[in-house]
């Protein structure tokens, strides 16, 4: 077997070969593979005897799951019914302008960056949220959003 | 004492006799609501919301989703539910691109008709525009997500019949649409094997067999430099009848032989010709198999679609797949070769088959089914197809007289008839053996089995002191499990036929559009009842037995196996697996 | 393997606890880890460790005076992070604050006046928890142990009575008693239907035995939420020992814990607790010594609220809803007789059978007994948790435990109350009206709302209920599955037309087409998240009529949020004529002389709001 897919061959393996468990395999192919490429889900596909349309109707149904590459850096902005309430809509909209991503667009051109935005993170208390690769910032506001990019630009840059 | 086992359904009592669902029953009590993700042959989806009724004490429910009980009181027709089936069909009017003048599926489609039952003429939700995106990428079918109201048929069919799922729900919500893998064309699927089952179940015009070569055969027929030969499987014979309201099942392949003249055809056959010269090839190859007990059970390849599946999913029975070609395209390199025989040009003569199938476009593309750039068979028009082309030249087909189909092409047995129903090649191809090996008693066979209305059926055929057994399976999913039964060791057969549209080439997808088993009936009785009144072997046919001798030497000889017999590809995906 | 002797553990967890003088809790939960919780964490360790101060980390033979530990969540987040020292609760506490409280507070036993809680709606000081009105007046039963212990140690739950009752249960119970006994408390499911948990267990106990599975619904899907990631991240222990009682009241042998992605933390925290309890043998074989096994499995959500569906969540795979029947109860997980509950409901369970059956049922009104949790959000000056008696009323909750209704500046004005959206995008809208509607399970849905799971959004004056409807609107067209006709298109033409009405195109035609699809939608879905969808709309069209009609009508946006019925004005009292919003207006809609006051031309604005951000003097404003 080629080295590519030695990754996805373990994580099957763990996992029995059970195809009840086709997400949580999912999860762990996305968490090595940084996404889910198509040569791998369809490998899945074979080795659990199941669709390759199946697994393809799995990964583009769920939010996490992502079929192109995702950005080195995940930026997740909560819009949930208290963040809203409490501005999230221009937290969201100084993010994209500040990494330029058009509508629709959730992955900058350089692959520094992806864009989620959540329904709900359960820190209703913070309201506005926005977490920068797991960590969680709270009453965030533009210039505070655009600060914390800005953190993670220069680190970069280093 | 009276039964008590009845629902009211409109103030009328109605009894309840096992059915599956509410709405079986209603519909058993004349109410024949329009809904477009019920299948009777599927599992129960629940999602266009169109079966809904009133019933006491719960409100209201979608009828397919609640089973029936004794004492329900069910309203079908209240204010409140005409107002909610009416939204539910705008809202679907306003889904997509529903362009009801330039849809090929206009005149049998479900939301049209329904749009019409409901009397719309405005729709009150913002249209969401969807520009046609056509994916003519596979040669037998066309989809076009615009079309697509997601009632989920043609997936379900796809998975729980075929056992395939070459197509599945993708995205979510309103994103969501019905695809290949990886969002791909059908032609790009590696899964699909182009049986058409989805397009048989599709209430729309999301999924359809590809048409788009009747355009060319009409071009064809008005080329004075070609000559044009259409021949005719034994099932459109049983399938075209009802688009003109004649009965449905009832065989017309004298009407058929008259339109098709009418349309300036040159040479009007018929493919049960070809279809008792495959049984007279497959039959001996069996034979041979069977004697020398090798790659048994043989398996049937008249179908494209299993030969597909094969190739794709199970390579490793290509051994006992028969290299017999199908009927088709046995038809094909004979008529050209006679052409060239009494002088003419192979590339003079153009051969378009009419078939029940829209996996049988996709085998003519088959590139060992080419000689120097000139294909076996040209075009294949589908039954559904041949109606547009009779209606589009004017023809009135219902009261056509009966005319004769043009020889030596056109002669058959009834043998080479009963191919379109599931069993009927197996039947065939025992009378044929029975002969061959007990002389005297003429190949009669009585088995009644083959001809049941079942998706899988066993016999055991007992001659000259040698029993073969054999199996017919029909839809894909069936036949799976039976060679993974026979792999394991848990069954064990000599002869298989198998088709991939449950009940055979009747209910292939290039047919008129029907739900339910009763079609199936029906029109395998009208091939059941030709059989009766022709010759009934294939080795009665004297013209196919006449070509041994003439353009072949003899039976399973060098020229008949190069123009009569094919060789199949391992086809299956490894991705991630050593070569 | 046997069960540790947990009377044991227990004893010896207090035993060491004895040595313990002082105890410093700094919250863990995910709101105050945000606030850097644990860098406050360290800087106690590290703090200690200088001065030679004897810290323990964890409770052990042999422990030292002062004890360091997280809790979870305490459901006070935006006062965060929190410690406490003893009985002195401190907010809002930062790393430098640590070498002062160690010195004053720990060694000394002095208050530090500006880290207590101070209370905005009346100035006061609280010094411990019971002086906080946000505290002292909730009935803290699920979450009372959550802030309290270390969620991270088993131990401690134990030697708080926890596993108690499984044990009892599996020892001297039959299955049928239990469900009796659940029946009896008369508690109803916590995840928003508020149907009776003894009778969900019940239809799944009398199917025959064979393989079964209890299921913990934790994929709380309701944006505004978050009980259920605060049980799991401050007392998982509560939910695996109501799972345990569960399993047993069915004839389980399994569970699964389905967890949102994006709770992380909960993840954690309940992995760590099953670890901890499969190594005591509580989870595992041979139960208690009861004979009967159980195991519980943690899955994690990939990101679709639908899952929160009982069918859906099943489905596992395709996470698309299922018509019922067949009902989980009889065909749930791989074709199984399920129980699915939610994480409040099931962390419930040991309290009841701890107090009694009989006592929880007193708790709170007769068809809904027993405490619910409210995640209290928006425009209030205490954000956080309130679990109070089922049954108590709206203006208790906002204006006696959460302090009341904020200006969107955050100062405290209870007039400013406009409606508070109860159970999320399926719930609907509560106004001063219902002020005294009691919260429970019958009472809301006769005001045409819903317990839901327990959100509970504050807006005020500022707020505009269409736009509110139409956000809800984009969730649930987002979150939608597909698979039914009236979910898919519904919401998304709902949504349609609510744009149309918040950007001045709506007609009464807009508005009749609205509610007759609202109404149809939540006739005619499949599943209970479609059913619901068109709740948002139909409250507010109903308790603000006169808020659409102004949107439509007079194409005007009372409250001035939607911005393309906005018309931005400058107050010439305020204006000092400096040429700001002149230079920032992209159109050149603004004219005026240097010093004298200036004018937008309605005409030419595109209602951008570059002028409002601009001006330095809150000169421009949103006319109504």
């Amino acid at each position: 077997m080629s080295d590519r897919f030695k990754p996805a061959a373990q994580i099957l393996k763990d996992n029995n070969y059970d195809s009840a468990k086709l997400i949580p395999i999912l999860q762990k192919v996305q968490d090595a593979y940084h996404f889910l490429p198509e040569d791998v889900m369809r490998y899945i596909a074979n080795e659990l005897n199941i669709s390759p349309a199946k697994v393809f109707g799995v990964a583009t149904f769920f939010a996490h799951f992502a079929i192109t590459p995702k950005g080195k850096h995940i930026i997740r902005v909560c819009n949930g019914t208290a963040c809203h309430v409490k501005g999230s809509a221009g937290i969201i909209d100084a993010v994209k302008k500040k990494l330029k991503l058009k509508d629709g667009q959730e992955t900058t051109e350089d692959l520094l960056f992806t864009l989620e935005c959540v329904s709900c993170l359960g820190a209703c208390g913070l309201a506005p949220v926005m977490v920068v690769d797991d960590v969680v910032h709270g009453q965030v506001t533009p210039a505070k959003a655009e600060e914390l990019l800005d953190e993670v630009i220069k680190a970069e840059a280093k | 004492m009276e039964n008590e086992n009845f629902v009211i359904i409109e103030g009328k009592k109605v009894a309840i006799e096992g059915e599956r669902n509410l709405l079986e029953l209603i519909r058993k009590a004349g109410f024949n609501i329009t809904t477009f993700c019920y299948q009777p042959e599927l599992e129960i989806y629940g999602a266009c919301r169109l079966c809904l009724v009133e019933v006491d004490g719960m409100g209201v429910v979608a009828s397919c989703c609640v089973a029936p009980r004794a004492g329900m009181n069910v309203r079908i027709n209240t204010d409140e539910i005409r107002r909610l089936r009416r939204i539910n069909l705008e809202l679907l009017l306003a889904s997509g691109n529903h362009n009801c003048t330039v849809c090929s599926k206009s005149g049998h489609c479900k939301l049209q008709s329904l749009a019409q039952e409901m009397g719309i003429t405005e729709i009150r939700f913002k249209a969401k525009q969807k520009e046609t995106v056509r994916d003519t990428s596979s040669a037998a079918l066309v989809r076009d997500n615009s079309k697509c109201i997601l009632c989920g048929n043609c997936v379900r069919i796809c998975n729980e019949v075929q056992g395939i799922g070459a197509i599945d729900f993708a995205f979510r919500g309103y994103r969501a649409k019905i695809t290949p893998a990886f969002d791909k064309g059908m032609g790009e699927s590696h899964e699909c094997v182009s049986c058409g089952q989805c397009a048989r179940v599709c209430p729309v015009g999301a999924l359809t067999p590809n048409c788009s070569e009747i355009e060319q055969v009409f071009k064809e027929i008005n080329n004075p430099a070609k000559k044009v030969a259409v021949h005719i499987a034994p099932a459109v014979r049983v399938g075209l009848g009802e688009i003109f309201g004649l009965p449905q099942g009832k065989s017309i392949d004298g009407k058929i032989a008259a339109a098709l003249r009418m349309l300036g055809f040159d040479y009007v056959y018929d493919t049960a010709f070809a279809a008792d010269l495959t049984i007279v090839e497959e039959a001996t190859e069996f034979l041979h198999r069977f004697t020398e007990g090798k790659n048994l059970p043989q398996l049937t390849s008249c179908c494209p679609a299993w030969v597909n599946y094969v190739e794709k999913f199970t390579p490793e029975f290509i051994p006992n797949l028969s290299t017999a070609r199908s009927p088709m395209q046995m038809m094909g390199p004979v008529i050209k070769a006679d052409f060239v025989e009494k002088g003419g040009k192979r590339e003079d003569l153009v051969v378009v088959a009419i078939m029940p199938c829209s996996a049988k476009k996709g085998e003519i593309k088959r590139e060992e089914f080419y000689v120097d750039g000139n294909p076996d068979t040209d075009h294949v028009v589908t039954t559904v197809g041949l109606a547009r082309m009779i209606k589009e030249a004017g023809i009135d087909f219902a009261n056509l007289k009966d005319e004769e189909f043009d020889h030596p092409f056109g002669t058959k047995t009834g043998a080479g008839v009963i191919f379109g129903a599931s069993g009927g090649v197996m039947e065939a191809a025992l009378r044929f053996a029975a002969a061959e090996l007990d002389p005297k008693n003429a190949g009669k066979i009585k088995l009644d089995v083959l001809r049941a209305n079942s998706t899988v059926k066993e016999a055991e055929l007992k001659v000259a002191g040698k029993t073969v057994r054999v199996a017919v399976v029909s839809g894909l999913r069936n036949a799976r499990k039976l060679l993974d039964d026979i792999k394991a060791g848990k069954n064990k057969y000599d002869f298989i036929e198998v088709m991939s549209c449950q009940g055979g080439c009747v209910a292939g997808a290039g047919q008129p559009q029907f739900e339910g088993w009763q079609a199936r009936k029906n029109r395998a009785k009208g091939l059941y009842d030709d059989d009766a009144k022709m010759a009934y072997k294939s080795q009665d046919n004297k013209d196919v037995m006449a070509l041994y001798g003439t353009i072949f030497d003899k039976i399973g000889g060098h020229k008949a196996h190069e123009l009569l017999h094919t060789h199949y590809f391992d086809r299956k995906d490894r991705t991630g697996q050593d070569k | 393997m046997a069960t540790k002797d947990i009377a044991k553990i227990a004893k010896d967890f207090n035993d060491a606890y004895k040595n313990i003088k002082h105890r410093i809790v700094i919250c863990g939960g995910t709101g105050c880890i945000a606030g850097g919780s644990l860098d406050v964490y360290k800087a106690f360790q590290t703090e200690m460790e200088k001065r030679n101060l004897p810290c323990s980390v964890e409770v052990t033979k042999g422990c030292r005076e002062n004890y360091l530990s997280l809790s979870g969540c305490r459901g006070f987040c935006a006062q965060g992070p929190l410690v406490s020292v003893g009985d002195i609760f401190y907010t809002k506490v930062k790393v430098a604050d640590v070498p002062e409280i160690i010195e004053k507070t720990l060694l000394k036993g002095e208050v530090i006046d500006r880290l207590l809680y101070h209370n905005p709606a009346n100035n006061q000081k609280s010094k411990t928890v019971a002086d906080i009105p946000f505290y002292a007046k909730q009935q803290r039963i699920l979450l009372a142990d959550c802030g309290r212990i270390n969620p991270e140690d088993i131990n401690e739950y134990i030697a708080h009575g926890g596993y108690a009752q499984a044990k009892r249960i599996y020892l001297e119970m039959t299955p049928e008693q239990v469900c009796k006994e659940m029946i009896k408390s008369g508690l109803r499911g916590r995840g928003g239907g508020g149907f009776p948990t003894g009778k969900k267990w019940e239809f799944a106990r009398i199917e025959p035995e064979g393989k079964k599975y209890v299921i913990c619904n934790a994929d709380e899907g309701d944006p505004g939420a978050f009980m259920d990631r605060s049980v799991m991240e401050g007392n998982p222990n509560a939910v695996l020992e109501g799972m345990m009682i569960a399993a047993h009241a069915i004839g389980a042998d399994e569970g699964y814990i389905y967890v949102r992605m994006e709770y992380p933390l909960a993840i954690k925290r309940i992995r760590k607790a099953i670890e901890e309890a499969e190594a005591l043998g509580i989870l595992g074989e041979n139960v208690f010594g009861s004979g009967k096994n159980f195991k519980i499995n943690v899955m994690e959500g990939a990101g679709a609220s639908v899952c929160g569906e009982e069918t859906a969540l099943i489905a596992s795979v395709d996470g698309m809803p299922k018509v019922k029947p067949p009902f989980p109860a009889h065909s749930g997980l791989f074709g199984k007789p399920t129980v699915i509950n939610n994480v409040e409901t099931l962390a419930t369970v040991a309290k009841i059978f701890e107090m009694g059956p009989e006592n929880f049922a007193k708790i709170g009104p007769a068809t809904s007994p027993g405490t619910k949790t409210f995640a209290v959000t928006g425009h209030i000056a205490n954000t956080g948790l309130v679990e109070v008696p089922m049954g108590t009323t709206l203006r208790q909750v906002i204006n006696d435990v959460a302090g009341g209704t904020t200006n969107s500046d955050g100062t405290v004005n209870p007039e400013a109350f406009k409606a508070a959206q109860i159970g999320g995008p399926s719930g609907g809208c509560l106004t001063k009206e219902h002020f005294d509607v009691p919260l429970d399970f019958d009472s809301l849905k006769s005001a045409g709302a819903m317990v839901g799971s327990g959100g509970l959004v504050v807006m005020n004056e500022k707020t505009c209920m269409v736009n509110v409807a139409r956000f809800f609107l984009e969730f649930t067209k987002r979150e939608s599955c597909g698979k039914c006709v009236p979910c898919r298109e519904g919401t998304d033409q709902m949504l349609s037309l609510l744009t149309d009405i918040c950007e001045g195109r709506g007609t009464m035609k807009t508005l009749e087409t609205l509610e007759d699809l609202a109404k149809a939608v939540q006739k005619s879905s499949l599943c209970a998240l479609g059913k619901t969808a068109p709740n948002p709309v139909l409250s507010t069209l109903k308790y603000f009529k006169d808020e659409y009609l102004a949107h439509v009508v007079e194409k005007r946006c009372p409250a001035g949020v939607c911005k393309a019925l906005a018309k931005y004005e400058i107050d010439p009292a305020k204006c000092k004529g400096c040429g700001m919003c002149k230079r920032a207006c992209p159109v050149q809609a603004i004219t005026g002389a240097v010093g004298k006051p200036h004018v937008i031309d309605p005409k030419k604005c595109i209602k951008c709001g570059s002028c409002k951000s601009t001006c330095k003097f809150g000169a421009v404003k949103i006319g109504a």
